[in-house]
């Protein structure tokens, strides 16, 4: 009796422990966004998102051109990233079930978890060093190729959601098959491959390491692609480093507008998506 | 897998060997009719398809060109070489390697077992309703960007540790060189604890997927032999040994190629020290510093010859734990894109 006592008592204490765990989970993200929102808030103002960064101790400085920068960035990105990922996520789940469709996809996942530093040194070697300089438009590319294997494997698997009937009643009305594809399933999983697509944005707008050797950053608004490109992830990144408590201050502002903004987009997604799960 | 229908399968009514149609003339001249338009989209998504999964092989050749002055000047000696004097021109990556080993096995040795905490509860002890929130908040812990963790690692873990923590350590375990020196919150071991948070998430996501792919009869014969509930979960375990092998390994590889944050608190010094409180510096943080402001030709070709080893490290990491995951949950569709 003992013995069930002892092992009734390791149950119990497990179950404290894992859910202790949680809490940690849980309580280190409420944390971060607590020192965030605290940080943040005091450094926000209008001008704040409507000025370009002014001389150190001049008042009114803000960060318009990473706000700028980043969207002109994100926009870039998606341009060259999108249409290839999902492109190749149709290939995947379409003609993808067998070996060479397995390979393709073994090595898709795997270049999902290559580091982001990696991607800026290559884009670096086959654009800004040929190029000779750096530029919003070598960020862009950079962006884009971290994109696709995300926007490729969640494609995939919104078109997989699609139930057979509809593809077999497309086929059965004598459509080829990319007609079907293209006009039935895909036009079906369009929402899903929306939301992948929007999770993916949400990926790139907080990449730095990518931007460090490409975009750059610039300290004045530019829409020039062929020049370096200010973004919100650099400034953060150039404001922390600084010594200056006043730039301290304008990376956790402006680390409050990244976080809000990639905040809203995953939850934005997780709202769409469960919408959908209660209609089906 | 149930995408048989999808792939093959289908396309069979429309393969040219089937039998005479019954209706005669209308249908076989439907049928003469060439379908260039279903090759050529299959040839026009598996190019792109191709392409994606090519980024592999075209990173690793190019990263390999651009460093080609250094691997021929330093040889296999860059892996254990512990200089780096760019004014000399004498590089080696081992002070590197050794940075970024240890914040990786720092920040394991945190994460492992909270993550798999957090797992286990998620899939063995809370109800839907309590999961599927708590998942969805580890996920948003993985959306915040590596340099906003790098903010909050400056600003509040680093003054934190130096403050509180570090001095603590010092006296209770100081007798280990591990715990001893300098004490300024920059350093190797802020490094892997920053990395631990941050490699949460993946861990915790691909092992809940895992334990939710071991069939639920394995619970109900553990628990109708009497076992508590808890003794059924290490049976659970057991079954899932080789996915979670693959979850903690996803999570290494993160950790090894993690850049923003690490290299904000790491203090950035190429040396091999006993003391986790001392300055260090990983491959990816020593790119991310160094690489902008290399002069000289050998000095930049070092660096990427750097990248080129995270890069083949990352891959090979990656690649294992893809194939002990997919070993449980059978490489099917879903899984955790963290």
């Amino acid at each position: 009796m003992s013995n069930l006592a002892r092992r009734k008592l390791i149950n119990n204490s497990m179950t404290v422990l894992t859910g202790l765990c949680a809490l940690f989970a849980v309580a280190s993200l409420f944390l971060i966004l607590g020192y965030i929102f605290w940080g943040g808030v005091r450094g926000l103002s209008f001008g704040f998102l409507v000025n370009s960064p002014k001389p150190i101790g001049e008042p009114g400085s803000g960060i318009a051109n990473a706000i700028v920068g980043t969207i002109i960035l994100i926009t870039l990105g998606s341009v060259i990233g999108m249409p290839v990922g999902i492109l190749g996520g149709i290939y995947l789940s379409e003609f993808g079930s067998n070996k060479f469709g397995l390979l393709l996809r073994f090595l898709i996942d795997t270049l999902t978890g290559t580091p982001s530093i990696i991607v800026g040194v290559f884009v670096w070697t086959v654009m800004v060093h040929p190029m000779g300089h750096f530029s919003a438009l070598s960020g862009g590319v950079a962006l884009g190729i971290m994109m696709m294997p995300i926007v490729a494997r969640t494609t995939e698997e919104m078109i997989r959601l699609v139930p057979h009937s509809l593809r077999e009643a497309g086929l059965a009305l004598g459509a080829p098959r990319w007609r079907v594809t293209l006009g039935v399933v895909l036009r079906t999983a369009a929402s899903g491959v929306a939301t992948g697509a929007m999770l993916a944005v949400a990926r790139i707008a907080g990449e730095t390491a990518p931007l460090l050797f490409t975009a750059l950053g610039l300290n004045y608004l530019s829409t020039n692609l062929l020049q370096p490109m200010a973004s919100l992830t650099f400034q953060i990144y150039y404001y922390a480093q600084s010594p200056y408590e006043e730039w301290h201050d304008m990376a956790w502002a402006a680390t409050l507008v990244l976080v809000t903004m990639i905040l809203a987009l995953n939850i934005a997604v997780k709202i769409l998506t469960r919408n959908r799960h209660q209609q089906a | 897998m149930g995408s048989t229908l999808t792939g093959q399968g289908s396309a069979t009514p429309l393969a040219p060997n089937r039998p005479p149609s019954p209706f005669g003339r209308a249908a076989s001249s439907l049928r003469a009719r060439p379908r260039i338009g279903d090759p050529l989209f299959k040839l026009a998504t598996g190019f792109f398809a191709v392409l994606i999964a090519a980024f592999a092989v075209l990173i690793m050749v190019e990263m390999a060109i651009n460093s080609k002055l250094s691997i021929a000047k330093f040889g296999f000696g860059f892996l254990t070489r512990s200089v780096w004097d760019p004014v000399a021109e004498q590089f080696g990556a081992l002070p590197f390697i050794y940075g970024t080993v240890v914040s990786a096995v720092i920040a394991l040795l945190v994460s492992v077992p909270i993550s798999l905490g957090v797992a286990i509860f998620l899939v063995e002890k809370a109800p839907p309703k309590l999961s599927n929130p708590i998942l969805f908040i580890v996920q948003l812990l993985a959306a915040i960007p590596s340099v906003v963790f790098g903010l909050w690692a400056i600003f509040v873990l680093a003054p934190t540790l130096r403050n509180h923590v570090y001095p603590a350590l010092q006296s209770t375990l100081g007798f280990l060189p591990l715990f001893r020196g300098n004490q300024n919150g920059l350093g190797l071991l802020t490094a892997g604890l920053i990395l631990s948070i941050m490699i949460v998430p993946i861990i915790t996501a691909v092992s809940t997927d895992v334990l939710r792919a071991v069939p639920g009869t394995q619970r109900e014969a553990s628990l109708a032999l009497g076992s508590t509930k808890w003794e059924a979960t290490l049976i659970v375990l057991q079954n899932a040994k080789s996915g979670i092998s693959g979850a903690i390994i996803l999570g290494l590889g993160r950790a090894i190629g993690e850049t923003m944050a690490v290299t904000m608190v790491i203090g950035n010094r190429p040396q091999i020290s006993a003391s986790l409180f001392d300055p260090s510096f990983t491959i990816a943080s020593a790119i991310a510093n160094e690489f902008t402001e290399a002069s000289g030709e050998i000095y930049l070709q070092s660096l990427i010859e750097l990248g080129l080893i995270l890069f083949f490290v990352t891959f090979i990491i990656n690649m294992l734990a893809r194939l002990l995951v997919w070993s449980v949950t059978r490489g099917e569709g879903r899984g955790a894109h963290v």
